[in-house]
This record gives structure tokens, sequence and C-alpha cells, in this order.
């Protein structure tokens, strides 16, 4: 089963390689000169010492020929190596451009929910750090499992060629070197979880004490933090040194077994040349020793290739999962854009809920009419997001239809439908760049007299102009180091700019003071005349004002009417208005 | 990076002998071609099977002396990394616990917790492959070289020309490469960016419909980085070729005056395959020491990033803030004067200055690298045991304000005292225990209830925490819990709604019983029946606070003795409600905004 899904893994890595096939065919070709290249350089080393025997019978012309070979040799191989690190490169920096690129654009046609449901961390680590890891691991270490397994075979074919009896040695001794480093690997391996299991323990201390760090200082805690964190950090010490120490034996170890190969070899050459029977030369012997310096390294190598491909193709999976992840329902072949929007919404028997098991929204209805204002209330969490999910179609509704001028919404762009609706989320988002850059979102070719204009209707204005660029001002990843307060206005401001046909504000002034939101409020009344308007608040103005008020608790519409019906009623709605807005 | 060596000064010992022991088994490798060559010029050409025998002996032994000096050495070094990273981490963190709000702000948490976390561990790393490579390799390069001056003079100037031209090389490419690299490293980041923009703000970009835009954008990132990626791989890809032929040309010149040199009898065929076994020891070494310099740049980069932390001083030294008894004599004849210890000052007016709990005198706040004061001329006195309520707009300083009295900032101008003493004056400690503070976000630790309510004062007993439950309304929540006051908290609180969380924060401030009580707009989660309750509570405590309560809703400060209303950093009303509706225009306005529309309904 899991041999299977890396195959599919491989032949999808495959397929983001096959654009690049002449490189990778290059690459392949290449390395198999270095190599051979490489390997039969110790030869011609040897053949050279074997004119140079004593005093006198020094072989000149034969030495200045071969020396001369070596240095075609020496040329080609620095070539075909070169040639072979551009060849790689390429391919590993374009699957990678190519992966990411495709990875992000699946992130923009995602559904919501998906979006909603896996952390924002984990993904970007796909889609940056597997990325790399896949390329780096996948590319690289198959390059690497080629050279060294051609190396290999190529060292075994020159020894072969020079003496069997001497590579049988070399072959022999080799599988000890392989066990001595997996040995000590399975030994490590314990080790090293228990270092990251003590890690990911300290690390949760830090992050808990870090980003309460003002909480632990109101509070004095610094000493006994401290020393909770010095508690860990002995035992982290421990372990570390024992990880360390242990995962570094893997190399004098396997350096000793090399060493007997090489005793090995020595002896057996010696041995062989002693008898002067001409079945070995010094050269030859010397060429030997060379080989057996290299021979055992591309088997370590090897072995760790092993493990990093198959981290690598774990990193691949996850990556290409979140490719392969369904996007959103494509657009109809047919779909139009809304046109001459006036605020005409219908809900027309919905069904919906995020889960099968746990039903929401059944069979509900709703009609607003342009400029009709419909108030969503109810307690902290009810699930008053769902109605703006299903209205700018973040989540399609799983029976019923939702139609706006009349148009299914699933029948008409998307595009069109969300230019539709002016939106101020409870969860402000800014995009890193200027403060311009984030206003004119909505309307690109918005000229500096509108810009302001919006800005000042926000009462953004003030603070802007207050900060260092003003305008230009680069505010970093989540608006960085904007108060909420500000990165609301910033919001509103975004869409007083393009006010478009539809609001839908979401809690959109709860963390700006009543001052600020009073004229905001003023604002907003301006903005939302003629506009239909679907707001989810607290504010009892705002409730009261509304045309249509949805009564919501635990995800379900429990409730329907104005404020004076629904006063009248004597539900859910008048009793939630008493606790929370009587005084 | 040198700013992180101190911490390996208790490793001296580690530090010399990891290396030491290295180069010990450098030494034995060096001796091998020697062995060979001896094996060549006597063991073959005398045809001594014996003498044969015997060398590979020495080269077994020589093997085996290499690995146990290699295992000692490799213990050293880790025994030196892993205390190093041990250090340096205890040392970060409590650096940064000594760091006042502003070096927080200043740093931002998510950059400290890298800091401390995977940056050390590269730093750790990098000391572990100094102490084990960073010296062999280039000791194996020069010994190479030695050695074969030992051989012959003539044949070895080779080295003498090889060496440092290949230094030269790798050297080069590293010295082009590497900021290069830095580089790419930025471009990543920037790719990383905007992937995570991309998915917090997935529902602002599709109703904006940016998604091409953004797909644009992205690919300009990743195009960038791709460019920059190869054109430092192109500079790389040299690195390899380039040294092979360096190294293999000097083996050619090698052969030829080993030739040359044997011809006339200055050499034997058995020292010239040795020197030839010395220049391909060295091409090894420095391909591994070309790897690990990338390495070590990495971990010098992380280190570096780490001293530039525990470079930034705090902007309260922790040695006046922790223990006053290191204050200067002048400081100290103030702080007796100001703590109203000295005879003389009688009469009616010390008696109310004595009454006085806070005050602020011409406060102002600038906060590092901000253009203007976020607090600007804040001058008011509050008496013991009374209730002053902080109300104003968004960013009209309310926070900046109340944090002034626990120390979490310096007032930039004026000062701010607490019982007519400079809050400079206090130690931390002593400051702290006199101040609770509850923050806007509602924060809790992963333990238990009991745990973490004790956070006010260590050894609380139940009677005292129940106390504090029961007037922060917060009992019902530690009933409804399995386990009540061991109830387990998850990180961040994350088993508890918002409300509960405020109440329980609330409780944890109220343990230690403080005299000053501020709240940071900390009961925005609770309802108003609640809030009031809470608020009655407060005022029926036995030892009466002084208290402050931050807040946007006028009905939760409207009773206080006084209200202070602020508006873009400046007092723009003090008083009583009455007084305040009467006068200040900020607070009827605010006053009216959330009671007009309820009267007329």
């Amino acid at each position: 089963m899991k041999k299977k899904s890396q195959l599919q893994t491989m032949k999808k890595v495959l397929r983001y390689i096959k654009s690049y096939r002449i490189f990778l065919v290059m690459s392949l070709a290449f390395a198999v000169v270095t190599v051979a290249s490489t390997l039969y350089f110790p030869v011609l080393t040897g053949e050279v010492i074997d004119h140079i025997l004593a005093p006198g019978q020094v072989q000149f012309p034969v030495i200045l020929n071969l020396l001369w070979k070596m240095g075609v040799l020496i040329g080609v191989t620095a070539l075909a190596q070169w040639f072979m690190n551009v060849c790689n490169n390429k391919i590993t920096y374009e699957v990678v451009q190519d992966v990411r690129r495709e990875a992000f654009a699946k992130i923009e046609i995602l559904p919501l929910k998906f979006i909603d449901a896996h952390s924002h961390g984990e993904l970007v680590s796909r889609v940056v750090a597997d990325v790399d890891q896949f390329a780096d691991g996948l590319l690289m270490g198959f390059s690497q499992l080629f050279t060294g397994v051609i190396t290999i075979l190529g060292t075994l074919l020159f020894m072969l060629s020079i003496n069997v009896k001497i590579t049988l040695v070399v072959v022999l001794v080799t599988p000890v070197s392989l066990f001595v480093a997996s040995f000590i690997a399975r030994r490590t391996f314990s080790m090293f979880m228990l270092q990251s299991t003590t890690r990911g323990e300290q690390t949760s201390l830090i992050n808990e004490m870090i980003e309460n760090q003002k909480v632990v200082q109101a509070f004095s805690k610094e000493r006994d933090v401290l020393e909770k964190f010095d508690e860990i950090n002995g035992r982290l010490e421990k372990v570390s040194l024992r990880a360390t120490f242990f995962s570094s034996l893997t190399n004098p170890g396997t350096r000793f077994v090399n060493s007997l190969v090489y005793t090995g070899v020595a002896l057996v050459g010696a041995l062989l040349a002693m008898s002067g029977s001409g079945v070995l030369t010094v050269g030859q012997l010397s060429c030997f020793l060379s080989y057996a310096n290299q021979y055992t390294k591309p088997f370590n190598e090897i072995s760790g290739v092993v493990t990093e491909l198959q981290n690598a193709l774990a990193c691949a999976e996850r990556i290409f999962s979140l490719i392969a992840e369904e996007a959103q329902a494509p657009e109809p072949e047919d779909a139009e854009p809304l046109a001459d929007v006036e605020g005409n919404v219908d809900l027309e028997h919905v069904w919906f809920s995020y889960s099968p098991e746990k039903k929401l929204i059944e069979d509900f209805n709703l009609k607003v009419k342009p400029g009709q204002r419909v108030a969503i209330v109810g307690p902290t969490g009810c699930g008053k997001t769902t109605i703006i999910n299903l209205l700018m179609r973040f989540y399609d509704v799983d029976g019923g239809r939702i139609l706006v001028e009349g148009h299914d919404i699933r029948e008409v762009t998307r595009e069109s439908l969300r230019a539709s609706y002016g939106m101020v989320l409870q969860e402000t988002w800014l995009k890193s760049g200027t403060i311009r850059e984030n206003l004119v979102m909505g309307k690109p070719d918005a000229t500096e007299e509108e810009i302001l204009a919006a800005a000042k209707a926000a009462h953004a204005h003030s603070f802007i102009k207050r900060l260092p660029d003003g305008y230009d001002t680069v505010i970093g990843e989540e608006g960085g180091s904007l108060s909420v307060g500000q990165k609301q206005l910033l919001c509103i401001a975004r869409v007083m700019l393009c006010l478009p046909p539809m609001l839908i504000l979401d809690e959109a002034t709860s963390s700006i003071d009543t001052r600020t939101e009073m004229k905001i409020q003023n604002a907003f009344a301006r903005m939302m005349e003629g506009r239909t308007s679907f707001i989810v608040a607290h504010r009892l103005s705002t409730i009261q004002e509304a045309d249509i008020i949805l009564v919501m608790k635990d995800g379900h519409i429990l409730e329907q009417g104005n404020h004076e019906e629904l006063l009248r009623q004597g539900g859910f709605y008048s009793e939630l208005y008493n606790s929370q807005f009587a005084v | 990076m040198r700013r992180l060596l101190i911490f390996l000064k208790s490793y001296v010992k580690e530090c010399i002998l990891a290396p030491l022991f290295k180069m010990l088994e450098a030494s034995f490798e060096l001796i091998i071609p020697l062995v060979v060559s001896a094996i060549i010029d006597v063991g073959i050409a005398d045809g001594d099977g014996g003498y044969i025998a015997r060398m590979c002996l020495v080269m077994v032994a020589l093997g085996l002396l290499g690995l146990i000096s290699s295992v000692t050495a490799q213990y050293f070094a880790a025994k030196a990394a892993a205390g190093f990273g041990t250090k340096v981490r205890h040392a970060l963190f409590a650096h940064i616990q000594s760091f006042s709000f502003s070096e927080i702000d200043k740093a931002g948490t998510a950059t400290l917790i890298t800091r401390m976390t995977s940056d050390i561990n590269q730093a750790q790393s990098g000391v572990n492959m100094v102490l084990r490579l960073f010296l062999r390799s280039p000791f194996i390069v020069l010994g190479a070289m030695v050695m074969a001056f030992t051989i012959d003079g003539k044949a070895a100037l080779i080295f003498a020309v090889a060496i440092p031209s290949l230094s030269l090389v790798v050297f080069g490419v590293m010295a082009v490469s590497i900021p290069l690299y830095r580089k790419v490293q930025e471009r990543l980041d920037n790719v990383l960016g905007i992937t995570r923009e991309n998915l917090t703000g997935a529902r602002v970009i599709r109703a904006f419909h940016k998604e091409e835009a953004e797909k644009g954008r992205f690919e300009e990132a990743l195009e960038s980085l791709t460019s920059m990626q190869t054109h430092v791989g192109k500079i790389s890809a040299f690195l390899n070729p380039v040294t092979y032929v360096i190294i293999n040309a000097a083996t050619l010149v090698l052969l030829y005056t080993g030739a040359v040199q044997v011809d006339t009898g200055n050499l034997t065929q058995g020292e010239v395959v040795a020197l030839v076994n010395y220049m391909s020891q060295i091409l090894v070494e420095l391909i591994k020491l070309a790897n690990l310099i990338v390495t070590i740049t990495k971990a010098v980069a992380c280190g570096n990033r780490v001293a530039v932390i525990l470079e930034m001083e705090s902007t309260m030294p922790a040695e006046v803030f922790q223990q006053p008894g290191s204050m200067s004599d002048a400081q100290k004849g103030e702080v007796s004067l100001a703590g109203g210890s000295s005879p003389g000052l009688g009469g009616t007016a010390r008696q109310s200055e004595k009454n006085i709990m806070v005050r602020f005198s011409n406060v102002g706040l600038t906060y590092q690298g901000a253009g203007a004061e976020s607090l600007s001329d804040v001058d008011f006195s509050v008496n013991r045991g009374e209730t002053v309520g902080v109300i104003g707009g968004t960013g009209s300083g309310k926070t900046s304000l109340v944090h002034l009295i626990p120390r979490f900032y310096d007032a930039t101008r004026g000062e701010v005292l607490i019982e007519g003493k400079n809050v400079k004056d206090y130690s931390q400690e002593e400051l702290r225990q006199k101040v609770g503070i509850v923050m806007q976000k509602a924060v809790l630790f992963k333990g238990t209830i009991r745990e973490n309510l004790c956070w006010g004062k260590a050894d609380a007993t139940d009677e005292e925490i129940y106390q504090a439950l029961e007037t922060a309304q917060a009992r019902e929540v530690v009933e409804g819990k399995d386990g009540k006051l061991d109830a387990f908290v998850e990180q961040g609180g994350k088993n508890f709604s918002g409300g509960q969380k405020q109440r329980l924060t609330i409780a944890r401030a109220l343990v230690r019983k403080p005299q000053i009580l501020i709240l940071d707009d900390s009961a925005s989660a609770l309802d108003y029946a609640t809030d009031a309750r809470l608020r009655k509570a407060i005022r029926q405590m036995g030892e009466k606070p002084t208290v402050f309560i931050v807040s946007q809703r006028t009905s939760s400060i409207q009773h206080a003795d006084k209200i202070i209303v602020l508006d873009d950093g400046k007092v723009a009303g003090m008083g009583s409600h009455e007084q305040l509706l009467e006068s200040c225009e900020v607070y009827r306005e605010i006053y009216e905004s959330q009671y007009k529309k309820q009267q007329e309904s």
C-alpha cells in the first residue's frame, strides 16, 4: 500500500521533470562522463608511476604522453562536472518553481472549507519547506544515488580489469562499513527522537511564555518561568549531548573500516607486487589504494541518500496532495456576470451544514428587497458568519438556492457576485504593502482624491497621515504594528472606496471605541443608503434600525422579523435583548 | 557571533581537547602515505613479506588510534556544543525575561521565538562542526604540505603553490556566493509571506477578486527567487570543477617533477606515490572544508541573530530595576526623601500628599521609533481607594496610560509616582506586587486553574483563591469544571471561553490583593450584568484597592470617582460623570452614542 503511493508520487515527480527531460538526460550523461574520467585518472597516474622506476630508469617520452592524456582528462572531467551542476540546478530550481506555482494557483481556487479546516502554518510549510526538501532530497538525492551507483560499478569494473584478487578483498570488507553505519544510525535514531521530543517541549514553553511575556512580567514571574525553562533546558543538554555524540560516531566508524580496506589492499597488493611475477605493478597498487580510499564513500552516501529520499518522498506527497486537492466548483461555461444589481436577494429553501452530522440551516427562506437592512444577531459562536459564507459563496448551499436579482449565484461568475458586495469582516486582514495598496484593493484605478475621501469618511485619514510615510507607509504582514482598531478603519476605508451595491458588515466595528464607532456609523448610514446590507451586529441601534432581524443560536436560525415583531413574540430574541441591552 | 563565544568559556577544556584529538587523528592519517611509501620502497623492492605484514599492522594500529582519538574528539565536541546551546538558550531566555515592553514590541514575539529555537540550534550544531572539522581540514591540508616537504623540498613547492591558489578559489567563491545566499533567503521569505497572506486573507482576496493579481505577485516573487538561485547556483557550480582542475594539474606537475627527481636519484618511486597520495588527501579535505564553510556561515548568521537580541539592552536596566541596593547614592537620597520618611514635612499638606496613591506629573510617552508622543501632558492624582475610569477613542492612549503605572514603559517626560515615590525607584518585585493588572488579551497558561491563579500569589490558600474568584465572578467557571481548582488548562486557555478567561485573569490579579488594580478593557467579553456585579464586588472588597478601569463602555466607568477622558493622547476632560457631561464634549459624545438610542426606545 505504502509502496504503491510512493510509486504514484514518483510518477507525479516524473511528470514535473518531463519538461526538463533533456536536462535530466544531459545531467546523467555528464555524470557518467565525470565518474568515468575521475576513475580513469588513477589508472593513468599508476601507469606514470610504473614508468618512474629508479634513477636512470625513467621513461620520459611515455610519461609525457601519459601526462598529456591526463591533462585532457582533467579538462573533460571539469567541464562535465560543471555542466552536470548547471543541469542539476536548472532542473531543481525550475521544478521547484513549477510545483510552487501550481500549489499557489490551487490555493487561490481551493474551497474556503479546506482553508478553514487546515492550519495555515502547515499549508505554508508545504509550499515552502516541503517543496525545497522534496527538490533537494529527491532530485539531488537521485543524482547522488546515480553517481554513487555508477561510481561503485565503475570502480569495480576498473579494479576487476586490473586485478581480481585485490578486488575481492575490497568487496568482502565493504559490507562491514555498511553494517557499522546502519548500526550506528539505528542506535542514534531513538536518541534523536528523544532530543526532538524534548525540544518540542521546550519550544512549546518558549512559545507560551514569550507570546505572553507581558503577563509574565506583570506578575513578576520571570524567575519561576526561567526555573521551569532551565529544568527542560538541563534535560535537553543531556539528550542533545548523547544524540550528537552517537550520531557523530558514524564518520570515525566508517573511516576505521575504510582504513581496514585500505590496509587489506596494501597487504595483498604489496605481496602480489613483491612476487614480481608482473601480476601487479607498483603503479597499479597505488591506483588500487586510491580506489580503496574512494570506494566506500559512495556507500556511505547511498545509505544517507536512502533515508533522505524517503523523507523527500514524504514531502513530495504532502505538497502533491495539496495540489491534488479538489478545487471549488468550477463556474459553468455559460456563467454570466451579474449586472445592474439593485439589491434583491432571495434565499429559497436553503439547507446548509459544515458537516453532515450536524445540521445547521434547514429549509431557510429569506427575501430581501433593495435597500433593506438585515441584522444577524445571536450570542457569540452562534454561526452568524455562516450566512456571510453563503451569500459571498465562500461555501455552497447543500440544498435550495440563493438568488441575486433572480439569478442563482451558482450560475453567475464568482467575480461579479463578490464584486457586488462590500465586505468588512470581523477579522481584519490587510496585505503586506503600503496603506495605499491596501485601500485600492477594490478599485485599483482610484484617484488620489477618491482615496483621501474614502479614508476621511472612514475616519482613517487622521491616523494615516501621522504614520511615518503617510499613505505610502509600508505595513507588514497582517497589518504589522497597527492597532486592531486602526486596521478595522482601513478595512472600512477599503470598502468605502469602491462602494458596491450591497454590503456585508461582520461585527465590523467591534474593536473600535464607541466614539469613533459613532462617526463610522454615520458614514455607514450614508453608505448603506439605498444599499442592501447584511450586518452581523451587537449594537442595539443597528439592530433596531434593521428591516429584518435574523436571530441565530447554535448555527440555527431561530427567529426572523423586525425588532417590534420579535419582541412581541417573546422568544429567544426578547430574552437576548433583555439580558444584553436592557440597562 | 563573537558575543556568543563567551558562552563557551566553561568549556575551554573541551574546546581545546576536541580539535586536539581531531588533529591527532589527522596526524595518524598523515602518516599512512609514508607507511605505504615504505612498503613500496622497502617491502616490495626488497621482497620482504614480513616487513609488509608489519607495516600493515602499523596501518591497522594507526587506524585504531585514529578511531580512538576521533571518538574522544567527537565526545568533547558534542559536550561543548550541547553545553554551549544550553547556556545560550538560558542566557537568551533570561535576557528576554528582562526586556521591558518596548523591547518586546521592537523585536516582536515571533522573532524572539525563532531566535530561541531554530537559530540557537543552528548555532549549536555550528559549534559542534567547527570543533570537529574546522581545524581538522586545514590541519590535514597544511600537514600534507609539511609531510611533502619532509619527503622532498622541490616537489613540495608545488604544494606551496597549489594550496594558496586553491584556498583563493574556495574562499573567493564563498565570499561571492554567501551574501547572495542571504538574498536567496530573503526572496524565499517573500514567497513564504505571500503564501501565508493568501491563506489568512483568502476571504478578502476572493471578495475583491484579487486571485489573478495575487498569482501575478506570487509569480514575480517566485521568478525573482529562481533567478537569484540560478545565479548563485552558477557561481557555486564552479567550485568543484575548479578545485578539481587545480589539484589534478598540481598532480601532473608533481608526477613530472617526481619523474625528474627519481631519474636523478633524489626520490624513490614509493615517495612519489606518497606525494600523490598527499595531494589527493588535500582534495578530499578541501571539498569537505567547502561544504563545511556553507554550514558554518549559516550557523554564524544564526548566531549573529541571537547576538543581536542579546545585545538589545533593556531600556530599564536590570541592575537598577531588580536590586535597588545597587543604586547610586544620589538616587538613594531621592528615594528616602520621596519615601516620606524624612521628618520636617508636616501638616495637612503632607497628610493629603500621603493619601495620594498614584500621581502622574506632566507625563509624556513616546514609543521607540514613533514620530510623535502617544501621551502628552498627562497630569492627575488619585487617592487611595478611589476608582478611576479611563475612556477614549481607539489609539487615544488609554492602555499606554495604565501601562506606565506598573512601569511596563518608562515615561519619556515627567514622572509617575506611586505613594509619592517615582516608579523608577521601586524594585520590580515591589512595584509589581503593589500593582495588579488585567490585560486586554486574557491569557491563561498551561497547567491547572490553581497554578494559574497562584501566579498572583505563590502561596495563596484555597480560601484566598475562592475569595478572588468570587469577586471576579468566576466561581461558577471553576465549579463547572471537573476537578475544580485542579482542572486542567490547555495552552492558551483554549478550553475556556473568552468570558471565562477574562474572569479568571481578573481573579488571578485579585489573588495577590494588589493596592492598585488595573482592568484594561478586561470585561469586554462580559455581559452588562456580570460587568456590573464585578464592579460592585470590587467596591466591596475588604481592603479596597485603588482601581483603574479602562473601558469603551460608559456604563462601566460612569460610577467611578474620577473619569479621565483621553483624546489622541491628551487629556480631554477629567472629573465625575456628571461634571464631564456638563463640561466635556468628547465625553458627552461617547455617552450619547451609547445611551441615546436606548432611551428613545
